[in-house]
């Protein structure tokens, strides 16, 4: 199979050589590719803007001794030419990428619920029915759990037990008074009923809350992400949280 | 492997960007049978860019001296800026000899995924060329594309509470090109800033 056809979300570029870039994308099928995109730079190149980050296309990929190379490309939604007009969900969408790039670690491995979660996250971000913060940790909470790391949030991580106190990291969610360990943060009981819902998709609920839970529940579930992905997210330092 | 010094020579060949090791051999073996005067002028062009070559002080510009010379040149317009990502921008742009007014260069673009941000672009010294109130016009032309476009939508919600007009460059069909090869996002921004024909 020297040419193959698969729908994907470019998460990012670097460039290479005179007028090429290296394209990464979440792709439905194939899972993550890096592939050569010749010529983009040009401004006569005919991929034009279908091989920016954000935007979800259609591609016909040839296989390569180390990358792969894109001869075509069609656009099935630009999320980017939406997110650059709102700095705010654009740096939220930038931080979506970088996770779906971390969390999907080996290349060629099919990750089709990644890339659904990240397609779902990007058009709500878009559609912007909702606070960015508030999609971008829905976001992080439901990638970490297709990962396999969700957080317990309603019972003992370690026991069980339904009587929880604390929010431990290194335990994997929410603790009893026995079970906590030294360090441990104690949330106010609406950021975890908020995390609960941001996980869920219980949107009434979300957007209801109020900001200083939004905020306790920002930093629990960035510190929670960077934890298990034993790698900080870059573009979290840079998320405008308005 | 080859002898200590011309293998320091390839390694050193080897770093600079686009020179693979193939390259960087051959450029080596290049220096080895050219004339003495040419390697002796080469050494010393680089040494005297590094030497000599510093910032504008007022755009960020690569310049001889304190100031580029376009910032020296009283001729140019001071009531307009041009906002571009690089010095090599600058280059394009003088070549167009459309405009005339002065010129700031960012050191880059916003990038979050490369954890490049507001503060490590020259963006703070902007503003300030923007306080005295000389500035009218402010041209963001920064690269149209995602970073390029999430810089310049920054950069406008900052400048525009200051009373400067902000203006983006347009985007459209390059000219040369073939219509049904235009990706939608382009073919769209070009309908977007579509002009009225005069004739």
């Amino acid at each position: 199979m020297s040419l193959y056809r698969d729908e994907g979300v470019v998460l990012r570029t670097q460039k290479l050589g005179e007028a090429d870039r290296i394209v990464t994308i979440l792709t439905k099928r194939t899972g993550k590719v890096r592939a050569v995109a010749k010529g983009v730079r040009r401004t006569t190149s005919r991929f034009g803007a279908r091989l920016e980050p954000f935007t979800h296309v259609d591609l016909q990929l040839h296989v390569g001794r180390s990358l792969d190379v894109v001869t075509q490309a069609e656009t099935l939604r630009p999320y980017g030419e939406a997110l650059i007009a709102d700095y705010p969900r654009y740096t939220s969408g930038s931080a979506m990428l970088e996770t779906a790039d971390r969390l999907t670690v080996g290349e060629k491995e099919p990750a089709l619920r990644q890339f659904l979660l990240l397609i779902g996250g990007l058009r709500t971000l878009v559609e912007g029915n909702h606070e960015a913060r508030l999609v971008l940790d829905a976001y992080f909470l439901r990638s970490l759990a297709v990962a396999g790391y969700a957080p317990a949030l309603e019972s003992c991580a370690r026991c069980s037990a339904q009587s929880v106190r604390a929010f431990a990291i290194v335990a994997g969610g929410v603790v009893c008074g026995a079970c906590r360990p030294a360090g441990a943060a104690v949330p106010a009981a609406e950021t975890l009923a908020l995390m609960v819902a941001l996980l869920r998709g219980d949107w009434p609920s979300a957007d209801a809350s109020e900001s200083r839970h939004r905020t306790e529940c920002s930093g629990l579930v960035a510190a929670y992400l960077q934890w298990h992905i034993e790698h900080g997210i870059r573009s979290l330092r840079h998320v405008e949280r308005v | 492997m080859y002898e200590g010094v011309v293998q320091n020579l390839i390694d050193e060949l080897g770093l600079l960007p686009g020179v693979g090791p193939k390259s960087a051999q051959r450029i080596a073996f290049h220096l080895l049978s050219a004339d003495p005067t040419d390697v002796k002028r080469l050494a010393h062009a680089l040494l005297e860019v590094k030497e000599k070559v510093r910032f504008c002080r007022v755009c960020g510009n690569v310049a001889a001296e304190d100031d580029c010379r376009i910032c020296r040149d009283a001729r140019r317009d001071l009531h307009v800026i041009c906002v571009v990502e690089e010095s090599k921008d600058v280059v394009a742009i003088e070549r167009t000899r459309e405009f005339r007014g002065r010129y700031h260069v960012l050191g880059g673009a916003i990038s979050p995924i490369d954890g490049i941000g507001p503060d490590d672009l020259r963006i703070r010294e902007l503003m300030t060329r923007l306080a005295d109130g000389q500035v009218t016009e402010l041209i963001l032309a920064t690269d149209p594309n995602l970073e390029g476009e999430a810089t310049a939508t920054y950069l406008a919600r900052l400048v525009k509470p200051m009373g400067v007009k902000v203006t983006r460059l347009a985007s459209g069909l390059p000219v040369g090109g073939d219509l049904e090869y235009a990706d939608e996002v382009t073919l769209g921004r070009a309908f977007e800033g579509r002009r009225l024909l005069d004739v």
